[in-house]
């Protein structure tokens, strides 16, 4: 009885300092794989944001890094506010925001320690889509808002068929999204039937494939497969053309926007700089918005 | 060091490793459901708990906002009864054949399309139904969008299937011989057998598998999302043909905008705590029936 107790003993012992040594490894190698991680994002620079600025940014990213082999660009979506959301948090180096920061917003980052410098990129119009099958080619705002607000349900009230209307939109993190809401519903509220799309791609896939579908996308993901309605006002019918857009004439315009902390990383800053270049500005008028300089 | 003590340093070695492990699951649990249940708290200071549990609207962006449960609630409820609907009796009728009726050739070739089946990521089985299903449900029943509940059960369906298969074929196939060989002996058809004995004898397992298949159901988030047109308002009576949102969705659609420690960030974490709620409750039910029903070994 007693020997065994004293073994008993010695196993608690060794049993202790086991659990010590592997927690000690355990602690090592997590902290190896932190280290890691760090060294890795002194060399990239993290972009996200909306998605309405996100295929314009994945060009740009891809030429820069074409010639900057030492810069590792690393781009994704997410919406406007989301974007916005990490910059505060720190986990990204440049928002891609499809709207201009909140005051909210700032006075949350200023909070944390992050003064956030906008920088205007491009200039872009929000284009109303349908199916090209739809006979209707041109809406007032105030049609538009009453489609969006619920208070017209039938293509038939706006001189189309006699079709109930399936209105699309995007999630609130989107910056198109509150974008519109701001530029043509006036402070209605959405309908309560709105169809929520989590991505721009997935409006214009709907929209392709939905003869009563409409919605509204970034001028740049304009496409053969789904036809864009014109705005109407004053009797003069706009479309989200380069130049209406640059002009301001198309209604529906708006800029989009890259967010940095006031101290950013010298790579993050190189590729604003080059984003804003002769070059990077001929890459935004090619992918389909309108260039700022 | 000798042969003894070295066997043992091996033996506690082994030990606190395997109880860093179960200590660590344990721990990560406790921190979850303390993190939810605090923010769910922080919600409900500023929000009527019977408003939340019986609200008939989500609306994040109006004013006043209103966080009402049910639209979200009947989304997921929609979805989920109506993967199972086709799931359940599909499974067990291949579970049956996969262990009782096919040849060991065709048995094999079909567990392995099962398995396959289930590695199939969500976000894929979603992109399918965007493009091939939503189209192809508007022009059959004729409506304003092909994106209903209808076509995120299908998708659901597909995903649970494995699930429902592989557990309940396993049920099946320990169903010992010996229960088998009596029922033939005693003059059942292989119909009867399988009707009478073996479905009776494996009900525990069945059951658990017909209970993780709704489990998987109710959190799917991605694929559902990307299928129902999220509308978040309670369907009427063509629940299954009309748009719906999920709690899964909500969540995953609005985390991206949401201000840290407003009543709308709380919100999320309220349904996200509403779902742990219910995963646990099928998570007891499948225990229940367990206990209830012994699997016959």
């Amino acid at each position: 009885m007693k020997t065994l107790k004293i073994k008993n003993k010695k196993i608690v012992k060794t049993f202790a300092i086991q659990l010590t040594a592997l927690l000690s490894v355990l602690l090592l190698v997590f902290s190896g794989i932190g280290c890691l991680g760090q060294n890795a994002g002194d060399s990239s620079v993290v972009l996200s944001g909306s998605t309405s600025v996100l295929p314009l940014a994945q060009t740009l990213s891809e030429t820069y890094m074409n010639a900057h082999n030492e810069t590792l660009l690393s781009v994704k979506g997410g919406g406007s506010g989301t974007g916005i959301a990490e910059l505060i948090d720190g986990s990204n180096d440049i928002a891609m925001s499809s709207r201009e920061i909140k005051d909210s917003e700032t006075a949350d980052a200023n909070a944390k320690g992050i003064e956030p410098v906008e920088y205007e990129i491009a200039k872009d119009g929000i284009a109303v889509i349908v199916h090209p099958s739809n006979p209707v080619s041109r809406l007032t705002l105030d049609q538009l808002q009453k489609i969006y607000s619920g208070e017209i349900k039938n293509w038939k009230d706006v001189g189309g068929e006699d079709a109930e209307i399936a209105a699309i939109a995007r999630d609130s993190a989107s910056g198109t999204q509150e974008f519109f809401n701001e530029a043509v519903m006036n402070g209605t509220e959405f309908r309560a039937d709105l169809i929520t799309q989590a991505a721009t791609g997935a409006v214009t896939q709907e929209v392709t494939q939905n003869s009563k579908a409409i919605g509204f996308v970034g001028a740049a993901y304009q496409s053969n497969s789904i036809k864009t309605l014109g705005i109407e006002t004053n009797e003069t019918t706009v479309m989200p053309t380069e130049e209406n857009i640059l002009s301001g004439v198309y209604p529906l315009s708006r800029g989009l926007y890259l967010y940095t902390d006031k101290n950013p990383k010298q790579e993050a800053l190189d590729f604003i700089r080059f984003i804003l270049s002769a070059d990077g500005q001929k890459i935004v008028s090619e992918t389909g918005y309108a260039p700022v300089n | 060091m000798t042969k003894h003590s070295l066997r043992d340093f091996r033996e506690n070695f082994m030990k606190s490793l395997f109880l860093i492990g179960g200590i660590g699951t344990l721990l990560i649990l406790l921190l979850i459901f303390a993190f939810l249940f605090a923010e769910s708290f922080n919600f409900f200071k500023t929000y009527d708990f019977w408003d939340f549990l019986t609200g008939t609207e989500w609306k994040p962006g109006a004013s006043p906002e209103m966080f009402g449960l049910l639209p979200l609630l009947a989304g997921t409820a929609a979805v989920t009864v109506g993967a199972i609907i086709p799931a359940v009796p599909v499974g067990i009728l291949s579970a049956v054949y996969i262990s009782e009726l096919a040849g060991p050739k065709t048995a094999d070739i079909l567990k392995f399309a099962v398995e396959l089946s289930a590695g199939i990521p969500s976000v894929v089985l979603g992109f399918f139904g965007m493009i091939h299903l939503v189209p192809r449900i508007q022009s059959v029943f004729d409506l304003t969008t092909g994106q209903t509940a209808l076509t995120g059960s299908i998708i659901l369906a597909i995903m649970a299937l494995p699930t429902i298969i592989s557990v309940s074929e396993d049920a099946i196939s320990s169903v010992p011989a010996a229960l088998k060989q009596g029922s033939f002996a005693l003059g059942s058809n292989h119909w009867q057998t399988i009707y009478k004995v073996i479905l009776p004898a494996a009900v525990s397992g069945i059951s658990a598998a017909v209970i993780l298949g709704i489990g998987r159901a109710v959190g799917e988030t991605m694929a559902v999302m990307m299928v129902t047109g999220n509308m978040a308002i309670i369907p009427g009576s063509d629940i299954f043909l009309s748009s719906v949102r999920t709690v899964t969705a909500t969540i995953a659609l609005e985390m991206g905008e949401v201000a840290k420690g407003t009543e709308h960030y709380y919100a999320l974490f309220t349904i996200g705590a509403v779902l742990f709620v219910i995963t646990i409750g099928i998570n007891k039910i499948a225990e229940a029936v367990k206990r209830k029903h012994k699997q016959v070994t």
